[in-house]
């Protein structure tokens, strides 16, 4: 990696971010930095109300000394990442088999309808962001379910739905 | 010895394997072959594409070749029903998503999964799903796309992470949705990157330049030589009835491996520029007029004879052996020792104790294998990409690198040190590290480099610097060509033979063009006959004859003054020459301006010809495309001249002939290195701005005129001086 010719992309990540970033990479042997990037990515997507912007992935690689690409790799890989604009509270149904024999694809029509989008879209007030597509989450005992930012909420109908998506702020 | 082999079984053969070797390569070895798609031998190993599937006695499923580390006693099966079954479905997967338009693919014909898809593939797909498509990217003007072909085998990818260095393409998104991309459209800027045409195994990536204009299976393919970089870098010439449609690498690996540079790739679209000189020309007052050989060779012969003791010759260090040795003889039949190629020259005081030929003093895979090295005043990925390749190889391994240059050149590995020091400060530098080293090793510094030395401010990079160059086995000093571009070249070298010699290294030179090693050899060089002869009475360097007008001028090989000498004032002096004969390939309106009799050449492509590299290897070729308009090969134009002037021993019937000469006359020669004794004065700076870093693509004439290599963010790069 060339080290040279390093201006400050890193400057737009805040203060909570790089101390994120810093964290992790002395978790690793020194050299590993690789290692923090999606911690790091973690971290830069919260600080932006739930979205990635490719100046928030530079200054990740930039802060990790990593070409820019491969941040772009690990970012377009994982379905936790968006790399586009979205709402800010990000709600996924599941609907994978457990799920779905309980009712999923019931949840996510009843969502679309309520919130007047459909999945892979946000709300227009940036409120809710319907994810396209979650594969189980492992709480199948629970289903159906979906997961709201890192929370779980299991055994849903859809008036729960309702109440917890009235809630969102 | 016996101990790294391992014993195994290839298809019922027993045969030997080295330990810890993935199977594939004994297979290769073995003679029987695996289909592959994302394996390459000079990549890292990914095992994506699946398509080397084999069956080994014992696994419970088929492995992949390319992955699968040979072990004592193994049974491989490479074309049993279950190999053959597993390859079979990894094809009918692929081809799922990949399109049907071979017919109109670039790669049809040469392409890895077509010929794959025959031996491999079902008649019809059971797939009637649609197929996926993916957006093209704009990797810049050297490289199209098409990724809707893309079959994620990922090589283009490790080749710009491992090969270049700077990994520019990733692998976006996962599952049938992933896809090759620079995520921000961004252009690829590598000077290797062209390589990844190659190494696309299906049509996803291919030359923009050459596309949609030929079929594979409709051209010649003809070996050539590079003309660019003293590295010689082996390429293959591919015409279509004459014309050269494209270049591709030939392998060699003791000079460029599998890679050449895009410099070498795509500079044969100069040869068809606008400006080609299809007819000899002569001035008649104020206009230029087309006429025949006869004449204009008649002319341009009577008005050097006539001007014979106040004639130079100029040649180009990009022109063939042959061409430099022809031009030298002429230049010393008509009298003169007026005879140079080092058109950006400045410094010609310790010439006389030059080497033998410029060059590292090592074979060009050798450089792989360095433990440390200093390169002093070098841009060195512009200057010969392919060394500066096998440098990153170097620097990857451990070897400690340093540089000593007028700026921050990126470079792609880890340096042990970098020193920026201006133009000016350059030798200063330097004797400090001699200091440094001198003092290391408890040796003195050679009496005449004493005062310098004495006076240099020693510091810790220095040191470090010297210290470097004492540890490891194989150690070099290096000077580059922007060194040789230095108004002080005589005073770094003095210092970096000293260094070299106190600290056991080898001394290098990056020499300009693709053949200064062939000039020197063939004579091309005011000081020195043909075979290293010193002659009495040096004639005048390139420098001087363009700094005062002598009466006449022989140009040879496309030099334009003001690019390749570095100093507009150099085409003034020849519009005040009485006479200027240019044989050359193209005709510039600045050469028309002061040329007098234009003699069209054959370019590098189409002539045959020796060149030297910097290793000293003697490389010839064929001529691959037809010449353009009246073009004739340089020694041809160059012989008949030789004969028009009367001079004795101009009877050569081909260029193997001059060859044979030139090969008799260094029969005897011993390839020594510098072996001068330069004093060296503090004094004596460089005046600011003279050190002219030449951007890679206005290296020379063709490269100049090669319009996708111009697009490029390197060709849109101006001359940077220091």
């Amino acid at each position: 990696m060339s080290t040279q010719g390093k201006t400050d992309k890193s400057s737009v990540l805040s203060e909570h971010t790089r101390r994120e970033l810093d964290h992790w990479i002395a978790k690793f042997p020194s050299g590993r930095q690789r290692s923090a990037c999606i911690a790091g990515l973690r971290a830069a997507q919260e600080q932006n109300n739930g979205y990635l912007t490719p100046e928030l992935m530079d200054a990740v690689a930039e802060y990790l000394q990593l070409p820019p690409i491969q941040v772009y790799e690990v970012a377009s890989f994982y379905s936790m990442f968006e790399t586009h604009p979205c709402g800010r509270h990000h709600v996924s149904i599941c609907t994978n088999i457990s799920c779905w024999l309980n009712g999923g694809d019931e949840l996510v029509a009843h969502a679309e309808n309520k919130l007047g989008i459909r999945t892979n879209q946000s709300t227009p007030d940036g409120r809710i962001f319907l994810k396209r597509e979650e594969e189980c989450l492992a709480a199948c005992n629970g289903a159906p379910m979906m997961m709201v930012d890192h929370d779980f909420h299991e055994n849903l109908t859809p008036e729960k739905l309702d109440a917890i998506l009235d809630a969102l702020k | 010895m016996a101990d790294d082999l391992v014993n195994i079984e290839v298809d019922g053969v027993a045969i030997k394997a080295k330990k810890g070797e993935m199977l594939i390569r004994a297979t290769d070895a073995a003679g029987a072959y695996v289909p592959r798609f994302c394996y390459h031998e000079k990549l890292s190993i990914a095992a994506n594409c699946r398509m080397c599937l084999v069956e080994i006695e014992k696994a419970p499923k088929p492995m992949p070749a390319c992955a699968t580390p040979v072990a004592e006693g193994m049974k491989v099966f490479t074309k049993s029903p279950r190999a053959i079954g597993a390859q079979r479905a990894t094809m009918e997967f692929l081809l799922i998503n990949h399109p049907l338009d071979c017919p109109i693919c670039d790669q049809g014909g040469e392409c890895e999964l077509q010929d794959l898809a025959v031996g491999f593939g079902r008649d019809a797909s059971r797939y009637d799903e649609r197929k996926r498509s993916v957006q093209d990217e704009n990797l810049g003007p050297l490289i199209a796309t098409d990724m809707t072909r893309c079959i994620q085998c990922t090589r283009c990818v490790r080749f710009t992470q491992e090969i270049a260095g700077i990994q520019e393409l990733g692998m976006i998104g996962r599952g049938e949705n992933v896809k090759v991309r620079t995520y921000i459209e961004s252009t690829v800027n590598h000077e290797l990157s062209g390589n990844v045409i190659d190494l696309c195994p299906v049509g996803a990536l291919v030359s923009k330049p050459y596309r949609f204009s030929a079929r594979a299976w409709e051209m010649s393919s003809t070996a050539l030589i590079s003309p660019h970089d003293p590295v010689g870098t082996n390429l293959f010439a591919h015409t279509l009835r004459g014309k050269l449609m494209r270049v591709v690498p030939r392998e060699n690996e003791a000079i460029n491996e599998t890679w050449i540079a895009d410099r070498d790739r795509f500079s044969y679209e100069g040869i068809y520029a606008a400006d080609r000189l299809q007819q000899p020309m002569v001035r008649r007052g104020g206009e230029w007029v087309e006429t025949d050989w006869e004449s204009a060779l008649l002319q341009a012969a009577e008005g050097l004879k006539a001007r014979a003791a106040d004639s130079g010759v100029l040649v180009s260090s990009c022109a063939t052996l042959e061409e430099l040795y022809l031009a030298q003889r002429l230049a010393r039949g008509l009298g003169t020792n007026n005879v140079d190629h080092r058109l950006r020259q400045r410094d010609f005081r310790d010439q006389a104790a030059d080497p033998v030929f410029p060059g590292l003093g090592m074979p060009v895979a050798d450089v792989d294998a360095l433990d440390a090295l200093l390169v002093i005043g070098s841009h060195l990925r512009r200057e010969a990409p392919i060394l500066a390749h096998r440098l990153r190889k170097a620097g990857r391994r451990g070897a400690q690198v340093s540089f000593l240059n007028p700026a921050q050149f990126p470079y792609l590995f880890p340096v042990q040190s970098y020193r920026v020091a201006g133009a000016a400060e350059m030798v200063a530098e330097l004797a400090a590290v001699l200091g440094a080293a001198a003092s290391a090793t408890g040796k003195a510094v050679p009496a005449h480099l004493a005062g310098i030395v004495g006076g240099a401010q020693v510091g810790e990079a220095h040191r470090a610097i010297a210290q470097s160059l004492l540890s490891g086995e194989k150690r070099a000093v290096w000077l580059g060509a922007l060194a040789g571009r230095h108004a002080r070249f005589a005073d770094l070298r003095s210092l970096a033979a000293a260094l070299a010699a106190l600290t056991g290294a080898k001394l290098g030179r990056i020499a300009e063009g693709g053949n200064a090693a062939g000039a020197y050899l063939a004579g091309a060089i005011p000081h020195r006959e043909p075979g290293a002869v010193a002659v009495q009475h040096p004639g005048l360097s390139a420098r001087d004859m363009l700094g005062t007008a002598l009466r006449a001028y022989l140009l040879v090989g496309g030099i334009e003054p003001s690019v390749d000498a570095l100093d507009p004032e150099s085409v003034r002096t020849l519009g005040k020459a009485e006479l200027v004969v240019a044989i050359t390939p193209f005709a510039s309106p600045e050469m028309k301006a002061v040329a007098h009799v234009l003699l069209p050449m054959c370019s590098f492509a189409e002539t045959s010809g020796t060149y030297v590299n910097c290793s000293g290897t003697w490389q010839s070729q064929q001529g691959a495309a037809a010449p353009v308009g009246a073009a004739r090969p340089g020694w041809k134009i160059l012989r008949v001249l030789g004969n028009l002037l009367n001079l004795p021993g101009f009877e050569y019937q081909s260029s193997e002939e001059v060859l044979a000469e030139v090969r008799a006359r260094c029969a005897s020669v011993v390839p020594a290195g510098y072996q001068g004794s330069h004093a060296v004065s503090a004094a004596g700076a460089a005046e600011p701005g003279t050190l002219v870093d030449v951007p890679m693509y206005q290296s020379d004439a063709v490269v100049r005129r090669a319009p996708s290599l111009q697009r490029t963010r390197e060709g849109r790069a101006p001359a940077v001086a220091y």
